[in-house]
């Protein structure tokens, strides 16, 4: 018992000295998401059960690069949620800093635009800080593995056209198609200009 | 006539200052010119070059701090540069607009082809992930390339721009 409970705290200890600091590269088992969604209900990443795995956007409602991409969003989630590979939206802003990104906000931009994945509230920021997230549009692209562990695969851009007129490359689409299709993924990592974080003072 | 032509010419002079404050450049061109700064070995003033944007709520908020800094600092040699991010589309319409409001009197570059060719932002610095604000610092006399993805208050600012010098 006692070896149970320090392990436990050895754990807790090790999340809190490097948890918040970590920042994830490809290859890195991420956290459990489990976050408030704009319809006032809790979305964890254990409800998708039969998920192989997650597109995790982190993004917002006032960044312009974010507003550009909604509908990109929107479109990846038809295309792969059926396919296995849900969108997670998450807006990691400090809303004190941007009232825009308020949750209220965020419930009323989810509306008028008609998003079709869950689009959650990070509002303690951690799950931004843990991933090591630093902009919006940022995106994770994770897989379950044999053990269930959601693994990362991708980070970055959703494609290299931010105007979305007509990207040579759509890195996101890329990177799950080819994990559909058993292949590695050919861009791992892409850089992207965007909005950065803004995270709350200390 | 006289007032005319006397009045043309000034809307001329005023156009020629903007044009030459607020200025359009390609990546490549961003790059030949930095290249260039770095090349000059006796060149021992410091660039401070911040990538803004008049859509950027932190990147406005932060640059009354790099005015105020290079208003202190101008005799001792530190150069402030401003590398807007704006859409091309816009910065005739707001970056303009803007600078003259907030009377800036540093250089203003607004890259006009950055969406396409991510490449340019490694070649910043590795250490960027691409969001803004960011700032360089570029030193060629003792070869200093320095980069941060992050807001600065004043005295953060000023540290550590001081800490090159």
């Amino acid at each position: 018992m006692i070896r149970k409970i320090t392990t436990v705290f050895f754990i807790l200890s090790m999340v809190l000295a490097f948890g918040l600091k970590a920042q994830y590269s490809v290859g890195d088992e991420i956290m459990k998401i489990n976050l408030l969604n704009i319809n006032d209900e809790m979305v964890s990443t254990d409800d998708f059960e039969d998920a192989k795995g997650f597109i995790i956007v982190f993004t917002c409602n006032h960044c312009p690069y974010a507003v550009m991409y909604e509908d990109r969003i929107q479109a990846l989630n038809e295309k792969y949620a059926s396919k296995g590979y849900p969108v997670l939206a998450i807006n990691p802003n400090d809303a004190e800093a941007y009232p825009s990104d308020s949750y209220s906000a965020m419930k009323v931009r989810a509306e008028e635009k008609g998003f079709t994945f869950p689009y959650l509230h990070d509002e303690s920021q951690l799950v931004a800080k843990t991933f090591g997230a630093k902009a919006t549009p940022h995106t994770y692209v994770a897989q379950k593995d044999k053990k269930g562990r959601l693994i990362v695969k991708y980070i970055g851009a959703i494609d290299d056209d931010p105007r979305g007129g007509a990207p040579d490359t759509k890195f996101v689409e890329e990177a799950v198609d080819s994990l559909i299709q058993g292949k590695k993924v050919p861009t791992e990592s892409t850089k992207a200009v965007g909005c950065s974080i803004k995270w709350k003072k200390a | 006539m006289k007032n005319t032509i006397l009045s043309l010419s000034l809307l001329f002079c005023l156009n020629f200052s903007f044009a030459q404050q607020v200025e359009g450049i390609t990546v490549e061109q961003f790059f030949e010119r930095l290249d260039g700064i770095k090349a000059q070995k006796n060149n021992d003033s410091l660039y401070v070059i911040n990538f803004w944007a008049t859509w950027c709520g932190p990147c406005v908020a932060e640059l009354p701090y790099f005015l105020e800094l290079q208003e202190n600092y101008k005799d001792q040699k530190v150069k402030l540069l401003l590398v807007s991010l704006d859409f091309d589309k816009d910065w005739g319409k707001k970056v303009i607009p803007f600078v003259e409001k907030s009377d800036i009197k540093s250089d203003v570059w607004v890259l006009t082809n950055y969406l396409r060719n991510m490449e340019w932002i490694d070649r910043v610095s590795p250490e960027w992930g691409g969001s803004i604000p960011a700032t360089l610092i570029v030193q060629p006399q003792k070869g200093i390339h320095a980069f941060q993805e992050t807001t600065f208050e004043y005295e953060e600012l000023e540290k550590w721009v001081l800490s090159f010098k």
